[in-house]
């Protein structure tokens, strides 16, 4: 141990205390700090602001884009809304969402997998959404890496259609975990595909025991009335 | 990959904590039912340190299990699944740790000349 400094690295002290020598450091930091920090400050700032943010996750093809075409219509003269597109490339989603008369942004995360609560800040600087709001984050389709990056949501939603697997909730309990509401899309389709509701909530309610469930058809309209009555209750 | 990102993460916290000083050793805990993967990390690790001041730093990773407890039976057992099954069968089991995502301690070299490097907000001799 350094007699001078008490350091504990290998060589004793010498004049002027000029050693090189080892340290340990105990930093006890979350490996997520950087992003929780950053999701902290959004939530701070939607709350000074009254904004409502839901973010959306789901695999590719769940029907997360079309059900909130359908949704924004339903919230018009409601409330005002923005969308966050997330994908790792094309403005689609956001083309699709603007023709309904809402303003999104599109956030292009090139080879990322999820958003991140930086990007999720750097994509409102330039919406600005208007305080009130009700803020729709559409996160990368992809049942795994959105799971662990808070972006300062106010509640998380996870998407699975009919046309998924029953057991998607137990391939993937760390997505279904932190949901607080599962909608159970494509119900239209349930007479044509090998898919039990009952159990496919009954898994997703092993991950997140009595999460809420809604069963929606994003294109024939069924359950976007008790949807929609859901997302009110978040202030 | 999500483990790209978390790794980035926890090379920018050390080097803000630690400034310049040359990093030889971290050690991280990742929990059984974190959603990380540890050898996921440790490929991130390889490709994103060249260039700093972790360069060429041991990565050790502690792997904590969750603690599980079946409702049915009663009985008690460690598990790396987040949706484990009791022997007994039943699938009601109440599981709680095995989470943490954390970097535990870092070893670092100060440089030669310049005295102690310690951070002003490190804890106390390792």
């Amino acid at each position: 141990m350094c007699a001078t400094c008490g350091c504990g690295g290998t060589r004793v002290t010498e004049p002027g205390h000029g050693h090189g020598h080892t340290h340990t450091v105990d930093l006890e930091a979350d490996l997520l700090a950087a992003n929780d920090l950053l999701a902290a400050r959004n939530r701070a700032a939607f709350a000074e602001q009254g904004i409502v943010a839901v973010n959306l996750m789901s695999s590719p093809g769940s029907g997360k884009t079309t059900l909130l075409e359908r949704t924004v219509r339903e919230l018009v003269g409601v409330r005002p809304v923005v969308v966050l597109e997330g994908d790792q490339e094309t403005v689609l989603d956001t083309e699709r969402i603007t023709a309904t008369g809402v303003r999104a942004l599109q956030i292009n995360t090139g080879a990322g997998c999820h958003l991140d609560a930086d990007m999720v800040a750097t994509g409102l600087r330039e919406l600005a959404p208007e305080p009130g709001a009700l803020l729709f984050v559409e996160n990368v389709g992809n049942l795994v890496c959105p799971a662990l990056f808070d972006l300062g949501e106010r509640a998380r939603v996870v998407i699975m259609s009919v046309t998924e697997g029953t057991d998607k909730p137990l391939k993937y309990p760390h997505m279904f975990r932190t949901a607080d509401l599962l909608l159970v899309n494509k119900v239209d389709l349930l007479p044509y595909v090998d898919f039990d509701v009952a159990r496919c909530v009954e898994y997703a309610r092993r991950a997140r025991p009595g999460v809420p469930v809604v069963e929606v058809s994003a294109t024939r309209g069924d359950g976007m009335a008790e949807w929609v009555a859901w997302l009110r209750t978040l202030g | 990959m999500h483990e790209m990102a978390i790794t980035q993460s926890i090379v920018g916290t050390i080097v803000g904590r630690l400034g310049a000083a040359r990093v030889h050793r971290v050690r991280l805990e990742i929990g059984k039912l974190s959603g990380v993967v540890p050898d996921a990390v440790r490929f991130a690790f390889e490709l994103v340190t060249p260039g700093t001041t972790l360069e060429g730093a041991a990565l050790e990773i502690d792997e904590p299990f969750g603690d599980a407890r079946c409702r049915s039976c009663g009985r008690a057992f460690v598990t790396d699944e987040v949706l484990p099954l009791c022997a007994c069968g039943s699938a009601d089991v109440a599981v709680s740790g095995g989470q943490q995502l954390r970097i535990r301690d870092v070893g670092y070299r100060s440089e030669e000349g310049t005295g102690c490097a310690r951070p002003a907000d490190a804890a106390g001799p390792g």
